[in-house]
């Protein structure tokens, strides 16, 4: 509730009316909660709590249990074993219509026979709310779709029907709202714009959004804190900014944007780093930054982070170095996207701005490449170097 | 009707679009297939039914057309009963099949997992045997010393029914105080065996495609299952019910067979009185007179039925 002077006069009642009442919501617990569909795991003995008020996002590739953790908490699944609690109270064995939760949706769900409005009333007449009317028109005004009251959701676009589902589930002032893959059906362009619209509704209301993606830029566009799943486990959770930029599994290292994972080891200390041998070059990290019980590691780097310059410029004092050929170089306007060949012949990916005019390096171009140490991060060499990078279609 | 690809073909690309438009007859050639069918399925036989309603004389002296409407007034007034019956009979059996082919299909379409395809074709099955034969078989399931009615009543069930007497329609009770053969019972139990596959197959079809999640959310917005159904799946079953009324109601109005093998002499509906006007005394223009009104009286029913569930507004 702090941005008040950013909403419109049109919604400003709802931070003062109903909604307010609730305004952040109430904390949500997993706790090692399991779920078996026959021999398959979907979710393996999970433990999280989301605070009152957060924008938390589950990331994950599909198949990774996301939704179904999700359900398990609107009360559409059963827990395998474990429990799960909303503010201090455990709804583990209550029915879904029983609990403070309501989800939107993937693909919405919105009911084709009633229109607009009766979508929107449905929770409040159930629970025989006298102030339905108003309840409604408030939350219509704040999805901007008063207009709309009587069309039937056929008649609406995507983003339309996308804001009626979030409004439906809204009026009923839920402890935590769910939200599973609600931009997926979206095209680009609009899911931008909802991703702003859905971050704004949750700064106006202030209730706990619990969000499952498998797009990781919408989940960092969005969410405060974000947990990324795999394989039903929780891989780390952490601010946008600490998963990508200190990434502690290979898993999270590639799923979220791109890494360049190197073989190497760690042969020493020194001060706050560790020195690495990285295929008989030097190196040098933050130990604060190596998440490897075992001297045997991935060195990685984003490529955004990577300075690449022909051989024998200067690099900055302390940097880590590795010569490298140029193999392949995409121009594409505001960055150059290089890949270059190590000595070893492992290739990494190398992004650049373009901050002149001269055009790029050209392939075969003999360069070095040069990145801080406090930019390394160091991952045990025992995970799959591929572990959740996108793969390319027919590769297996 | 051949001209057109003859000529179609001469047209280079560039300009059939708009040769083919300026040809006023092109839209009638491709609707003749579908309108000849009408003619000869819908039209002719509709005529010759409505025109043979308006002859007279006697089938030794030979029918001539006189616009004799004094065969609609013959046969309202020594039919109507008739017609009452049969309106009430197999609104009976609608109600019935409802009744049934709801939890039915329901089941088939959410609960039967593996077991669905079997299920549906159990549903079709007596197709496979003589509509005759089965109702046939009826005449055992529903005798005088059968089980059934021996339990219905043992139960009571038959006292009961037998006391509900209504004046032409039901005068001697709903059934008899220890039979069921002979009754206007026997007549509905036989309507809603036969026609219950025309309820549940298009009752199946509707819930089937029914999205799961919908159900989930109404759930997810605080209905109890009994609200959800109420408030979600039924709605949304609407078509499926609409049509599998007509397809079951229609049929059933008209029906003569079941009236004439499990019901008695006063429990005739208009099929029967058809049919023993045409056949038995050989009243063609009556007969004809009998139809038309029975397909009148459908035909504004379901109109008013149709008006009435206001389903056209469903997906």
């Amino acid at each position: 509730m702090t941005e008040q002077q950013n909403v419109e006069p049109a919604a400003a009642p709802v931070s003062s009316g109903a909604v307010a009442e609730s305004a952040g919501g109430a904390d949500l617990h997993i706790v090692e909660v399991t779920k078996r569909f026959g021999d398959f795991v979907a979710v393996d003995d999970l433990t999280l709590t989301i605070p009152a008020g957060a924008f938390f996002a589950l990331l994950g590739p599909s198949g990774c249990g996301k939704t179904t953790m999700l359900r398990m908490v609107a009360g559409l699944e059963e827990p395998t074993a474990g429990r799960i609690v909303i503010g201090d109270r455990d709804v583990t064995a209550l029915r879904p219509y029983r609990r403070p939760v309501n989800t939107v949706f993937q693909n919405y769900a919105l009911f084709p026979h009633l229109d607009i409005f009766e979508n929107v009333a449905f929770g409040l007449r159930r629970k025989g709310s006298k102030t339905v009317k108003a309840d409604v028109e408030r939350m219509l005004d704040l999805v901007e779709l008063t207009t709309y009251a009587r069309r039937k959701p056929t008649q609406l676009s995507g983003g339309q029907q996308q804001r009626v589902a979030v409004a439906r589930a809204l009026v009923n002032n839920p402890e935590v709202l769910l939200l599973d893959e609600p931009l997926g059906a979206l095209d680009l362009k609009l899911r931008r714009q909802m991703q702003i619209e859905l971050k704004r509704i949750q700064t106006d209301v202030g209730i706990t959004f619990a969000h499952v993606t498998h797009d990781q830029e919408e989940a960092m566009t969005m969410a405060d804190t974000i947990a990324v799943m795999n394989a039903g486990r929780i891989e780390q959770m952490g601010a946008p900014i600490d998963l990508y930029e200190n990434p502690v599994t290979t898993f999270v290292a590639n799923f979220l944007g791109q890494s360049n994972l190197i073989r190497g080891s760690i042969t020493g200390t020194s001060g706050g780093d560790s020195l690495l041998d990285v295929q008989g070059i030097r190196m040098a990290m933050p130990t604060s930054r190596v998440h490897s019980d075992n001297a045997d590691v991935w060195v990685g780097v984003r490529p955004e982070k990577v300075h690449i310059e022909l051989a024998g410029s200067a690099t900055a004092e302390g940097h880590n170095v590795a010569p490298a050929v140029i193999s392949d170089a995409s121009y594409i306007g505001v960055s150059t996207q290089y890949l270059a060949k190590l000595p070893w012949g492992q290739e990494v990916g190398v992004f650049a701005q373009n901050m002149t005019t001269q055009g790029p390096l050209r392939v075969g171009d003999e360069v070095s490449l040069s990145w801080d140490p406090e930019n390394t991060f160091a991952l045990d060499a025992q995970q799959d170097a591929d572990a959740g990078a996108e793969k390319i279609e027919g590769d297996t | 009707m051949s001209a057109v690809p003859a000529t179609a073909k001469k047209d280079t690309g560039a300009d059939t679009a708009q040769a083919v438009g300026t040809r006023w007859w092109t839209p009638y050639a491709l609707l003749s297939p579908g309108m000849l069918w009408l003619v000869v399925f819908f039209a002719v036989p509709t005529i010759t039914l409505v025109s043979t309603s308006l002859q007279s004389g006697t089938l030794e002296s030979g029918f001539s057309f006189t616009f004799e409407f004094g065969n609609y007034v013959d046969a309202v007034s020594g039919s109507w009963e008739v017609y009452l019956k049969s309106l009430v009979y197999s609104l009976l059996a609608t109600m019935s099949c409802l009744a049934i082919a709801y939890p039915l299909a329901y089941t088939m379409a959410f609960k039967a997992g593996r077991w669905k395809n079997i299920m549906l074709v159990l549903v079709i099955a007596p197709f496979f045997t003589s509509f005759l034969l089965r109702t046939n078989a009826w005449k055992t399931i529903l005798s005088d010393n059968g089980f059934v009615v021996t339990w219905m009543h043992n139960l009571g069930i038959l006292e009961v029914l037998n006391a509900i007497q209504i004046p032409v329609i039901f005068a001697d009770g709903i059934s008899g105080a220890d039979r069921v053969l002979q009754t206007p019972l026997g007549v509905i139990a036989g309507l809603t065996y036969n026609f219950l596959p025309f309820m549940t197959l298009p009752l199946y079809a509707s819930l089937e495609r029914i999205d799961v999640r919908l159900i989930e959310a109404g759930q997810d917005l605080y209905a109890t299952p009994w609200t959800a159904f109420r408030k979600v799946t039924f709605p949304l079953s609407l078509p499926g019910v609409v049509a599998g009324t007509l397809l079951t109601f229609i049929p059933a109005a008209g029906d003569p067979v079941n009236a004439s093998l499990l019901g008695g002499p006063r429990d005739a509906m208009v099929g029967n009185k058809i049919y023993n006007t045409f056949y038995r005394l050989f009243d063609y223009p009556l007969a004809a007179a009998l139809s038309v009104i029975l397909m009148a009286m459908i035909v504004t029913l379901v109109t008013l039925y149709v008006r009435r569930a206001g389903t056209e507004e469903l997906v």
